[in-house]
């Protein structure tokens, strides 16, 4: 199937979940258990993706500079920078690490 | 001019120039996942929840497949539409404004509506917040697109340790008390440990539900969340 397929589909996705808080009924949705559900879902989403893009590369783990921009960033955002900021030292660490010779 | 702004109408505003930006981000590591500047401003413009859109081209970008990253932008969506619970019964929006209403519902939108305690600093803070955003967010996404289909080779520019400080910086607020932390940390480690054994992008969906179980015993013990 091809990409494009697969942005539309999220796209459609994305925009249905939206509008299914507005239709339906609130006594199908408004439970703690949703709530908490989604509050965990999107911790545990979050923080895969972020050590995914950190140490893997296909099926493999990898160590590299992105664990410099790892680092970076947390001390970027206990510091309480900006997101752009964080971003940014996010990719000045990984490229001060290669061009310092690391992988 | 400054008297026709109102509390919710300035920290609307602040909200979306603050946010808004770092559509630069998102449209640069998306043309570095390898999606076309095209579907890069389609996400944007049409998904338009940030957290979806860099799960997605997270998953791509790591070789997963479509159906893969479909899924992790999918499941990270789930929180808008407990956002638009909170926002229908705050705001009770007439029917007509639903459908756009539900497209600008997003973290930054709900944050701004519900800080407010009267009902037309509510509506005001939503929509000032939610289409400042869509605004900025959308341009730029554009010039983060471009830019990134001009720079060439994304890791010489450490494009890829701006995707780890992205997804870092996504994560960093949730993380307030011992249980979102430990939660992170169960989620990193499942990922960990099913990468080598399973196709690329479906690590995420595993820690997606290792989570949830995780997080269901959690609250059948009676730990607070």
């Amino acid at each position: 199937m091809s990409l494009w397929f697969w942005v539309v589909a999220a796209v459609a996705v994305a925009y249905a979940t939206k509008l299914s808080g507005y239709l339906l009924p609130r006594r199908l949705l408004d439970r703690p258990v949703v709530v908490r559900m989604a509050t965990g879902l999107t911790i545990g989403l979050l923080a895969s993706l972020t050590i995914l893009n950190t140490v893997g590369k296909g099926q493999a783990i990898v160590l590299d500079s992105r664990l410099l921009a790892l680092a970076a960033a947390a001390v970027a955002l206990s510091l309480k920078a900006p997101y752009l900021v964080v971003v940014l030292v996010g990719a000045l660490a990984a490229a001060l690490g290669r061009l310092a010779g690391l992988p | 001019m400054r008297t026709a702004l109102t509390p919710a109408t300035r920290m609307g505003l602040s909200i979306a120039a603050a946010v808004g930006v770092y559509g630069v981000s998102f449209g640069a590591l998306s043309v570095g996942s390898g999606l076309s500047v095209l579907q890069t401003c389609i996400l944007s413009l049409l998904m338009f929840t940030g957290g979806s859109q860099f799960a997605f081209i997270g998953v791509i970008g790591g070789g997963g497949t479509g159906a893969a990253a479909w899924a992790a932008a999918t499941l990270l969506g789930v929180r808008n539409g407990v956002y638009a619970i909170s926002l229908k019964t705050l705001i009770e929006p007439p029917g007509r404004v639903v459908p756009l209403m539900a497209h600008l519902t997003i973290d930054e939108s709900t944050a701004t509506a519900t800080a407010q305690t009267d009902h037309d600093e509510r509506v005001r803070g939503f929509w000032t917040a939610g289409v400042g955003i869509y605004l900025l967010w959308n341009a730029s996404t554009l010039v983060g697109a471009l830019a990134g289909d001009a720079i060439g080779d994304p890791r010489r520019w450490g494009l890829d340790g701006a995707a780890v400080a992205a997804f870092l910086g996504l994560l960093w607020p949730r993380l307030k008390g011992r249980d979102p932390v430990a939660l992170a940390v169960v989620s990193a480690l499942v990922t960990v440990m099913v990468l080598p054994v399973v196709p690329p992008g479906i690590p995420v969906l595993v820690a997606a539900a290792a989570t949830t179980v995780w997080w269901a015993w959690q609250h059948r013990r009676g730990l607070r969340t």
